[in-house]
């Protein structure tokens, strides 16, 4: 604090805060364009502070003593740095109009431009590039001379060039053209087009060839490239919207393909999964708020297992009792459903609860064309394949897989062999609902978590299972990322409804030729 | 008496017992309506018209026992064919409400003109067609495809689940042209009788009451055919059906078709006396529901899902109004002790009693 205030003291100097503090608007003006010049990292807090509407000033015998208020609602002295508990009686917030607030703008743009913090600096352009204006050509001319970072240089002829396309000469415009089109943004796009409008009269607006040659030639590059950018963005949602679809009906899959049995619970078990997740998230903020950045890490267990706690019990006191007759275990487990939605909401609440991203979650990278693929998506896929992958371990290269194959193909004979079918039954079914689990577990990162989660995404991993056929997982993987990416190219013209329903249709028609799914186990087989 | 003559057929196994129930229903309007209200015998509109809902729902629960109870075909999706139905006739009674204007909440969405599928909606018996015919049409095409693939058991039945939950998906958006998430509501008069007089209410009751007494004697027609019983075969095996040298699908496909046009005409009866239809209908949780009569009552008799209906919508009734949180545990707890603990229902269940005391006896 004490240091802060050192600087403070340095500038803005005195004169220049009772310009701002009282002075007329061309003062003020006059000494934001001084300050702006001494680009000195010190006046930030005084010109943020202006820019907010925190400035206060009031008269003392001395001359104007201008204040900081802060958002504690102490009070700083913007020339000694010392502290007041309070603001005083009688000060008043320093208004500005706009033509202040425009050189207020150019004066803070060229202090950050001038740090040596290359975020400030990117922070400082994207600022400029969403008002550009041609006043504030000599300072980014000046940056671009003294800039050594790459990345920022391009950016701050982006903006250049965003500048000079309204205000250059035709040169200026020319190269200006040819250096947005280098870029994807969208939003160049639209300073393009009007280069290659024509008026009432079928007139081009732009009477100059060679920049209306160059201006298509430059929209068409950005276009393509924010074609790309879609296209890798809808892949991306359709990929994240098929590992969701994927940890849901995996173990719907198995212990479907296991024991003929639909689950129709099987959306709570997801439900589970996710206010485990919460409760373990509570729980690591209460009484370890040390370590609330991996709770995340450990609900992955919690979830896993409470779901497949919850199965294991379905299995044992319900589902057991209905074998061989799957359209009762059906009606059975959806009684179980809506019990289990019952009791949430008692226990909950019937509203939604929050459940944080971790901070290493949050946010995204930044693709071909403003794309952004979140990191809660990114770490979504990895999940979902680090599970698959898991599953399929398990399944090839245990004992209990090697069971749980056997009994799936033929459960006559596998009991024959001196397998424990009952003990495999129930097992497997917690496991899957386990996978169910993980699922919810994923689920909290991205979207909201309330009693009604599990069926919101039922019918669709029901839909998986019969696309992707039982007893082999790489059906049910190939109908998750089909589904998936299917929807969302759909979507992205028909809207979210009429993609469900064309997908249904498909699945109806698809079955037509395959009634077994795209992967059916061969063998000898009847109900007879 | 004979055990093949169409008199035992249409009256035998307990079906007798359940016109008497119905004709003595029959008499509740009048209760109603000849006695003043605060007399001793007065029964409330309320009642009327929860038990003429409840006699819907139990035309339902018939179609359903027709395609599950008999012919092994357990669909998560009737609902659809029901809210169909009475989607169509919601459209006549909105339009009775302005027959030259717009429906009011067509007006609402700024529409100048009727959608196509609404023209002729002003005529009562169009709207009559159209709650046979849109609902059986869909259901055959629907089958024709499904049944042709020889999608059965869970697989038949998840995907009827698809379907109405995107036909309740599609009606939920304002475009589809159906009042979107609001549904019809707003009825005034049906016929140009007032829809909320004494007289229309009860004429809606004894048209339900007619209905349900007519599904039922078509349900014993049916089940009491040789039809019935190539059904009942590929129920219990439709593998050996096959092998016999029949081809299920014509079979399969027209008891589907009639058991969704059965509901539809639930629907129809079903809206002018509830005085509102939305795509809530369509739900799944709904559809399902109706599994849980026919199997609380006893699949695979003619007179279980009446009585299931009854009994369930009895209970739900009386458990919404004096617990409200507790029914959804109710409903859950139906679902797994009717199938673990009665297989046959509560027909099965007295069956049982009755077998036991002529034992005993």
């Amino acid at each position: 604090m004490l240091l802060a205030a050192g600087i403070a003291r340095a500038a803005p100097d005195a004169a220049q805060l009772a310009a701002l503090a009282n002075g007329s608007n061309d003062e003020k003006i006059a000494a934001l364009r001084d300050l702006g010049a001494q680009a000195d990292a010190a006046s930030l807090p005084v010109l943020a502070a202006l820019s907010e509407g925190s400035l206060y000033a009031f008269k003392t015998d001395s001359g104007w003593r201008v204040l900081l208020l802060k958002a504690s609602g102490e009070a700083v002295d913007a020339a000694s740095g010392e502290r007041l508990l309070s603001l005083p009686e009688g000060a008043d917030s320093v208004m500005i109009n706009n033509r202040v607030r425009g050189a207020l703008a150019a004066a803070l743009a060229a202090i950050r431009l001038a740090s040596a913090d290359v975020e400030m600096r990117l922070e400082a352009i994207a600022t400029l590039g969403n008002a550009p204006d041609v006043k504030f050509l000599p300072l980014l001319d000046a940056a671009l001379r003294r800039e050594s970072n790459e990345n920022v240089k391009t950016r701050i002829e982006t903006v250049r060039a965003v500048i000079l396309l309204q205000n250059g000469q035709r040169e200026d415009r020319l190269m200006a053209i040819r250096i947005l089109g280098e870029t994807s943004d969208p939003a160049h796009l639209r300073l393009l087009r009007p280069f290659l409008t024509k008026d009432g009269q079928g007139r081009f607006v732009e009477t100059d060839t060679r920049i209306r040659a160059a201006a298509r030639q430059a929209a068409r590059e950005i276009e393509s490239r924010v074609q790309t950018g879609e296209m890798l963005k809808r892949v991306f949602e359709g990929i994240s919207l098929g590992s969701i679809l994927l940890l849901a009906a995996l173990g719907l899959a198995i212990a479907y393909g296991l024991m003929g049995v639909i689950n129709m619970a099987h959306g709570e078990l997801v439900m589970i999964g996710a206010y485990a997740a919460y409760v373990t998230q509570t729980l690591v903020q209460q009484h370890a708020p040390a370590f609330f950045d991996v709770w995340l890490l450990a609900a992955i267990p919690v979830s896993f297992f409470a779901a497949a706690f919850a199965g294991f019990l379905m299995e044992r006191l319900v589902i057991r009792h209905l074998y061989g007759r799957p359209l009762e275990t059906l009606l059975a487990t959806w009684g179980i459903s809506l019990m289990l939605i019952q009791g949430v909401r008692a226990f909950f609440g019937a509203q939604n609860v929050t459940v944080e991203n971790p901070s290493w979650l949050s946010g995204g990278v930044e693709i071909i064309g403003k794309q952004i693929l979140t990191y809660n998506r990114i770490a979504l896929i990895v999940f979902a394949a680090l599970v698959l992958a898991g599953v399929v371990v398990l399944l090839a290269g245990t004992r209990m897989g090697l069971f749980v194959r056997a009994v799936t193909q033929n459960r006559a004979i596998a009991r024959c062999m001196g397998v424990s079918t009952g003990y495999v039954d129930s097992m497997t079914f917690g496991f899957g609902a386990g996978l169910a689990g993980l699922a919810g577990c994923a689920l909290s990162q991205i979207g909201n978590v309330g009693p009604e989660l599990g069926q919101g995404y039922i019918v669709d991993s029901f839909m998986v299972v019969v696309l992707g056929g039982v007893g082999q997982i790489a059906g049910t993987v190939y109908a998750a990322l089909g589904l998936g990416i299917l929807n969302k190219f759909i979507e992205a013209f028909a809207g979210a409804v009429l993609a469900k329903i064309a997908i249904l249709l498909m699945i109806v028609i698809f079955i037509q030729k395959r009634p077994q799914g795209i992967f059916a186990l061969k063998g000898r087989y009847a109900d007879i | 008496m004979r055990e093949d003559s169409l008199f035992f057929r249409l009256l035998g196994h307990g079906s007798r017992q359940a016109f008497f129930v119905i004709l003595a229903l029959m008499s509740l309007p009048l209760f109603n309506l000849a006695f003043p209200e605060g007399h001793a015998l007065h029964l409330p509109v309320y009642w009327v018209s929860l038990t003429g809902k409840i006699m819907c729902y139990a035309i339902m629960a018939l179609a359903m026992d027709l395609v599950w109870g008999y012919a092994g075909i357990l669909s998560l999706g009737h609902g659809f064919f029901f809210a169909l139905g009475g989607y169509a006739m919601g459209m006549y009674l909105m339009r009775a409400v302005d027959p030259a204007g717009l429906p009011p909440f067509m007006v609402f969405l700024d529409w100048k003109e009727l959608p196509w599928f609404w023209h002729g909606t002003e005529y009562f018996l169009h709207a009559l067609l159209l709650v046979v015919l849109v609902p059986g049409l869909l259901a055959f095409v629907f089958g024709f495809f499904a049944f042709r693939s020889r999608i059965k058991g869970v697989y038949f039945s998840i995907i009827t689940q698809a379907m109405t939950f995107a036909a309740m998906l599609l009606f939920f958006r304002n475009e589809t042209g159906f009042g979107g998430n609001n549904g019809f509501t707003g009825f005034q008069s049906v016929l140009e009788f007032s829809i909320t007089a004494p007289g229309t209410r009860a004429a809606l009751f004894e048209s339900t009451a007619l209905c349900l007494a007519g599904a039922l004697l078509l349900g014993r027609y049916i089940v009491t055919s040789r039809l019935g019983r190539i059904l009942m075969a590929i129920r219990d095996s439709e593998s050996r059906v096959m092998f016999s040298g029949y081809h299920p699908l014509p079979y399969k496909l027209f008891i589907w078709t009639l058991s969704a046009v059965l509901c539809a005409i639930a629907g129809a009866l079903f809206v002018p006396q509830a005085g509102i239809i939305n795509p809530g209908e369509m739900s799944p949780a709904n559809s399902i529901e109706i599994a849980i009569w026919v199997a609380v009552g006893g699949r695979g008799t003619l007179v279980g899902p009446l009585l299931g209906a009854g009994v369930v919508n009895g209970i739900k009734s009386w458990f919404t109004v004096s617990f409200p949180e507790y029914w959804l545990y109710a409903l859950g707890l139906l679902f797994v002790l009717a199938t673990l603990y009665l297989p046959k229902g509560i027909v099965g269940l007295v069956a049982r009693f009755e077998n036991a005391k002529d034992d005993t006896a």
